[in-house]
């Protein structure tokens, strides 16, 4: 889902170029007090599998294909902080060295995939882990459908940008139908994809993965992360 | 830090290895979502240049960095494309786990107490 540049114009892009860095300044910031000996080294490995798992595009339909975005699989590895920030590296490695996801679109990309993807994932993640269980099928479920809904937001992320600035005088609901309809499809790609590693990872080292850890499963239980719409708790 | 977490580290990168290096010769080929509806309106050749319509793609710019060494998962200079893919795809991925893990590990917390019991409260 990487923007190629002039698809956006320059004033759009510039303007989420400029927010992109005040939300990596963010995540530095909040995911510091997460970043210990351990999740760093970690955090390096989910960004290098990250990039490696957006090679591996997968077919939705004839002649459209797939790839993950990560911000879901981010966040329950290492949470949502140092998930954003995963997640940009790889963005950023692959504009400069892959030439992949247009170096003026970059900040537009880093905020559909890094930035809304990953709060998107977060928001689901914390939410459905107050009612499915913490174990590795639980972590399955919960990765599944929060990957297949936070796709699809992330893909109207770009339509958002292309009602700001989009260069060609197009139908906006038809692309917001087009981009929601096969991101759909390849969330579930994402879906699967994420419910595999996460379930794994937590069969194997479950004391590595964020989601076990910091978020709090019952409401009320601690002041936890996690964001609550219920009035009375 | 514990062996076993390195361990742990070292297997996981050796996945990613395995999946950039090999498995990603086996990819689509076709545009991904983005791609598909940014072409959505214009016609295209058998190469997938378009020929006709209007879309998205038709503003489409060069990219900046059209001419590194490693531009579109290749690798200038050799022809081999599965060659060029695989060595790409694990180049990428031991740069990304160089840089991603050196920069995490320069701004890591360094005080040595545990993090559990000092974890601040979410606004959003």
């Amino acid at each position: 889902m990487h923007i190629a540049n002039g698809i956006v114009n320059a004033q759009v892009s510039a303007v989420f170029a400029v927010f992109a860095v005040v939300a990596l300044a963010l995540c530095v910031a909040r995911g510091r007090a997460d970043l210990d000996d351990r999740l760093a080294p970690m955090a390096g490995l989910v960004a290098a599998f990250i990039f490696a798992v957006q090679m591996l595009n997968f077919q939705v339909l004839p002649g459209v294909s797939g790839h993950l975005l990560g911000g879901t699989l981010a966040v329950m590895l290492v949470g949502p902080w140092v998930g954003a920030l995963c997640v940009s590296t790889v963005l950023i490695i692959q504009c400069l060295l892959f030439a992949d996801g247009g170096l003026t679109a970059l900040g537009l990309n880093i905020t559909n995939m890094a930035v809304i993807g990953t709060a998107a994932g977060y928001l689901l993640v914390a939410g459905l882990l107050r009612v499915l269980p913490k174990t590795p099928t639980g972590l399955a479920v919960t990765g599944f459908i929060a990957s297949v809904i936070g796709v699809v937001i992330a893909s109207q992320g770009f339509v958002l940008q292309y009602w700001l600035g989009g260069t060609t005088d197009l139908s906006l609901p038809a692309i917001a139908g087009t981009m929601a309809g096969v991101h759909t499809l390849i969330g579930v790609g994402e879906g699967l994809i994420t419910a595999t590693t996460v379930a794994t990872v937590a069969r194997v080292r479950p004391d590595l993965v964020y989601a076990l850890r910091r978020f709090r499963t019952r409401p009320g239980s601690t002041a936890g992360a996690t964001p609550s719409l219920r009035s009375a708790a | 830090m514990k062996r076993r977490t390195w361990l742990f580290i070292g297997a996981g990168l050796l996945v990613a290895l395995v999946l950039a290096g090999v498995v990603s010769n086996f990819a689509s080929g076709s545009p991904d979502g983005l791609d598909y509806t940014a072409r959505d309106g214009c016609t295209t050749n058998a190469e997938g240049e378009i020929t006709g319509g209007t879309c998205m793609a038709r503003e489409e710019k060069d990219h900046e960095t059209a001419d590194s060494p490693l531009a579109d998962y290749g690798i200038k200079g050799i022809d081999n494309e599965y060659l060029a893919t695989g060595l790409s795809g694990a180049l990428g991925v031991l740069i990304t786990f160089g840089i991603g893990a050196g920069v995490f590990w320069l701004v890591r917390r360094r005080s040595p107490d545990r993090a559990d019991s000092e974890k601040g409260t979410g606004n959003d």
